[in-house]
């Protein structure tokens, strides 16, 4: 442990620099691939290439994953309800950092 | 030890129906949960809906909660009478699994009633078994960061706490501090995944992955969206109404910039890959912001009047005054 507070750690950028399989998408999120499918069904995952077996995932995927399991168990919703949360989630990002570029800096 | 007012946190009187509570807890879990919730504190808040719940939500939990007596007021000093629950059997049922899912969530208070009845029962118990293997769940830390930082790159140290199960099965936490690279041209609410440094798992578990999200500090004068850089520029009215060639600080440092004749206040001047630095780098967008010479002086008066006098200028001329 006293080692690993003398190396300096890099990690990589998850929204840019990731790229997964199906399989690597499920080992990172420990869900198994029905899961994910179902998940790629509601439209909440995009990955590219045709078949399962080509299928990439990106960074953002990971994090969608997680936050799909979590809002599923922690409040209960179906995956259609987390489905409409993500994306409404999303939009307020967007517009939180819309109000955050229109607001005078040093002023909160 | 401070004692916990389980009602209190959900909300509900103590005499409330167990569908009673579990609206409260619904309800508490949607506003606090850290996925939904921007708070500060929404997530320490959600783990403190979800204890309460878990005791609250059971009825053998809840009954042995209640014999401690409705006296207690939360915030005082507690201490587990002897014996208290005595016939009581907490047969487990599981956490509600928090944000995280760390099986060290859960408040001294809460361990010191219910820890060592039904922990046993989970898989993260001292009672796992030789050849029981768990991967180590992920932990999430935000890491606050300065423009600058994102301008050239930077490293950070990072403490962690991290919950640990001893041999009689306490649950302890521990500070682990971490040393990252933040890459260079890194955005705003993006992740950094460290494969590997997340929490341990059970017996050869593989253990889980650390991801930092990156917030930056609020900037003085500059805001930020993804790796655009934005600015308000205060300008003369001279130099936006002649033109002018003026210094515009950026956040690599200061450039000339061209302002046209006749330009307006409000415009926006694009100085393109003056942003944050990456593959494409961000720009680096300028707001005119026409700043009023103070008229304080006689010599200002002076300029000012002569100006109401040269100049047929009606400000409201298109608000038809």
């Amino acid at each position: 442990m006293a080692k690993q507070a003398t190396d300096t750690l890099n990690g990589i950028i998850l929204e840019e620099e990731a790229r997964l399989t199906l399989r690597e998408l499920c080992d990172a999120c420990v869900v198994n691939a029905d899961f994910i499918c179902e998940l790629v069904d509601e439209g909440m995952l995009e990955p590219a290439g045709q078949e399962k077996s080509h299928w990439y995932f990106t960074g953002i995927s990971l994090r969608r994953v997680r936050r799909a399991q979590r809002l599923q168990r922690d409040l209960g919703i179906n995956l259609a309800g987390v489905a409409l949360a993500l994306d409404l989630l999303d939009e307020v990002d967007q517009l939180r950092e819309q109000l955050n570029r229109l607001s005078v800096p040093g002023q909160e | 030890m401070k004692f916990k007012d389980y009602y209190e946190v959900m909300g509900v009187n103590r005499d409330a129906t167990q569908d009673e509570i579990k609206r409260a807890y619904r309800k508490l879990a949607r506003k606090y949960h850290p996925d939904v919730s921007k708070q500060a504190d929404a997530e320490e808040r959600f783990k403190e809906v979800g204890e309460a719940y878990e005791v609250l939500k059971d009825p053998e939990k809840r009954a042995a909660y209640d014999q401690l007596g409705a006296n207690w007021k939360a915030g005082q000093d507690f201490q587990a009478p002897p014996d208290w629950d005595a016939g009581f059997e907490f047969t487990g049922g599981g956490y509600t699994g928090g944000f995280g899912d760390d099986a060290g969530a859960h408040s001294d208070f809460f361990e010191s009633l219910f820890g060592q009845g039904f922990r046993g029962a989970g898989p993260a118990g001292p009672g796992s078994r030789g050849g029981f293997h768990v991967g180590g769940t992920d932990h999430h830390a935000k890491v606050l960061i300065d423009l600058d930082d994102a301008m050239n790159g930077a490293t950070r140290s990072i403490s962690l706490r991290v919950p640990e199960v001893d041999a009689r099965g306490h649950v302890t936490t521990r500070e682990r501090v971490l040393k990252v690279n933040i890459p260079k041209g890194v955005k705003q609410g993006q992740h950094i995944r460290l494969a590997g440094q997340g929490n341990r798992g059970i017996g050869e578990g593989k253990p889980g992955d650390l991801y930092l999200e990156i917030e930056f500090n609020p900037h003085s004068i500059y805001r930020v969206e993804g790796r655009d850089v934005y600015l308000d520029l205060p300008v003369a009215p001279w130099e936006a109404a002649l033109g002018a060639s003026i210094k515009v600080p950026t956040p690599a440092g200061p450039v000339d910039m061209k302002i046209k004749p006749q330009s307006a206040n409000g415009s926006k001047l694009r100085l393109s890959g003056r942003g944050i630095p990456g593959k494409p780098p961000g720009d680096l967008y300028v707001t005119l912001q026409i700043a009023l010479p103070p008229a304080t002086t006689d010599k200002a008066k002076e300029i000012y009047r002569d100006m109401r006098q040269a100049l047929d200028f009606n400000p409201r001329a298109r608000l038809g005054v």
